[in-house]
């Protein structure tokens, strides 16, 4: 998002201060300072994560501070679900597995460890999944409950896995 | 003073009548049984003796005293109901609970079959006598969770409770990620120390915890449920490769009882937990969070079995009725 704050001692760590409040995290600080059009005031770029529900409330946070939002750039909600997928996992295709939930489109398999022990001895896998929405999250895991039946597959799933 | 009738005389049993030996409980002890055999006296047991002779593998007292004798004949306040548990069909406790509950006598038990299959019928046997039924003992040993739901967090609605019912499981997945045992080998040291059965399978399939989570959703929890509508997946296919999967995102493998009230779930089932998480206990120990309104969330740690242990949610609920309804009557 960029932001637009009164070119004053404390006025940036005032504009972050609410992220973090709000639970967010902050990956880059783009500061500006020759681009500002008027001399009292600063631009700032800041790219950042939030919880998903918790721009608004942002907002208003900033708002207090008297930190204007000139513009909200590209929404990119990041959800991670990491399970533990125990059986013939090999013999039962793995990359047909994976590829089912890359299909999808919304979510995709970014990370996988596999444990193989003795041949015929059921091998382990960490699977992490990424999705832009919880909605399409919870439609990978569908599938993935799915698949998991027909290949007769063990699915250890998070403590809290928000069904 | 409270008199009561112990029905079982194995570990539970044995825990309470020691209990009532060591401490001034008030407790007087009318009618024993066990299996095999039973006493009836009015004037109180001895239950140094009685101890003395199950430990030298005899029957308790007079073979041809039926437990069912001990129900219609002894003179007590209260039934103790401390047989095994039979998930089937929760017999023959459940016929003792009904005959005891219609003399108009107190019931507490540690026997989670009854209570599992048939609470709405025995409550209301016991209001209907004027009587109450308590199963402290019936959930996750010494630790105080159904007085704690029922009474210290009455008014509050809980939306979610979740935890480790089975000690077995949560010795044999402490064992498996401690020292990379494979599952057959955490069994069987369980098995050595007395935490298994020789056959493990009501423990290390979820079933256990399953009914558990039924007597808790069915008598705190105001649902209507049975074994049969726990999602219910076990311990025994985990992988010791899984456990190490788990501990490289600093994390572990519990079986985690879980009940979401609001969407019906009821669910056994292993899970990935932090490690740093309060439900990852050690040991045999037993670990239950309540999300509530009011409170916010509550976790109970504690001994989930033993003869002791037990015997405390026994003794707590016989305290219970003894302050309340016999001193008084």
């Amino acid at each position: 998002m960029k932001l637009e704050m009164k070119d004053q001692p404390g006025q940036l760590v005032a504009a972050l201060q609410p992220i973090s409040a709000v639970g967010g995290n902050i990956i880059a600080v783009i500061h500006q300072r020759e681009t500002s059009a008027a001399a009292e005031t600063l631009d700032v770029q800041i790219v950042l994560e939030l919880p998903e529900g918790r721009l608004e409330n942002l907002l208003e946070l900033l708002r207090e501070q008297g930190v204007s939002v000139v513009r909200i750039g590209e929404e990119r909600l990041l959800y991670e679900y990491t399970l533990i997928v125990i059986g013939h996992l090999m013999h039962t295709d793995l990359s047909d597995t994976v590829d089912r939930i890359d299909r999808t489109g919304s979510a995709e398999v970014t990370d996988l460890s596999l444990a193989m022990p003795a041949i015929n001895s059921p091998s382990s896998a960490r699977i992490t999944i990424r999705s832009t929405t919880r909605a399409e999250m919870k439609k990978a895991i569908r599938i993935l409950r799915d698949v998991a039946e027909q290949k007769e597959l063990l699915i250890i799933e998070p403590l809290e896995d928000g069904r | 003073m409270i008199r009561i009738a112990i029905l079982g005389f194995g570990s539970v049993g044995q825990g309470i009548a020691r209990a009532i030996l060591a401490k001034d409980l008030d407790i007087t002890v009318t009618g024993l049984a066990d299996s095999r055999s039973g006493i009836i006296d009015a004037a109180g047991i001895d239950i140094a003796a009685a101890l003395d002779r199950k430990g030298n593998g005899d029957p308790c007292g007079t073979p041809g005293i039926s437990p069912a004798d001990v129900v219609a004949k002894a003179e007590y306040d209260v039934l103790v109901e401390v047989t095994p548990t039979n998930v089937e069909t929760a017999e023959p406790a459940l016929g003792h609970i009904r005959g005891a509950l219609r003399r108009r006598k107190h019931v507490v038990t540690s026997n989670k079959g009854p209570v599992a299959l048939a609470y709405s019928e025995l409550r209301d046997l016991a209001a209907a006598n004027g009587v109450l039924l308590r199963y402290e003992a019936t959930v996750c040993g010494a630790i105080p969770l159904i007085h704690a739901i029922k009474e210290g967090l009455a008014g509050n609605t809980i939306s979610r409770l979740y935890g480790v019912f089975n000690g077995t499981c949560n010795y044999i997945l402490t064992r498996m990620a401690e020292d990379s045992l494979t599952y057959e080998q955490a069994l069987a040291e369980a098995r050595e120390l007395g935490y298994a059965e020789a056959d493990p399978t009501y423990d290390v399939e979820g079933i256990d915890a399953g009914v558990k989570l039924v007597i808790l959703a069915n008598t705190v929890l105001d649902m209507q449920t049975t074994l049969d509508d726990v999602e219910r997946t076990g311990i025994t296919l985990l992988t010791p490769d899984a456990l190490r999967l788990a501990e490289d995102q600093d994390c572990t493998i519990r079986l985690i009882g879980e009940i979401i009230a609001e969407a019906g779930v009821l669910r056994v089932s292993p899970r990935i937990v932090a490690k740093s998480h309060s439900l990852v206990v050690e040991g045999t120990l037993n670990a239950v969070t309540v999300e509530t309104d009011l409170a916010g969330d509550l976790t109970f740690i504690g001994k989930g079995a033993g003869s002791t242990e037990t015997a405390s949610a026994v003794i707590g609920d016989l305290l219970y009725i003894h302050d309340r309804y016999v001193q008084s009557s």
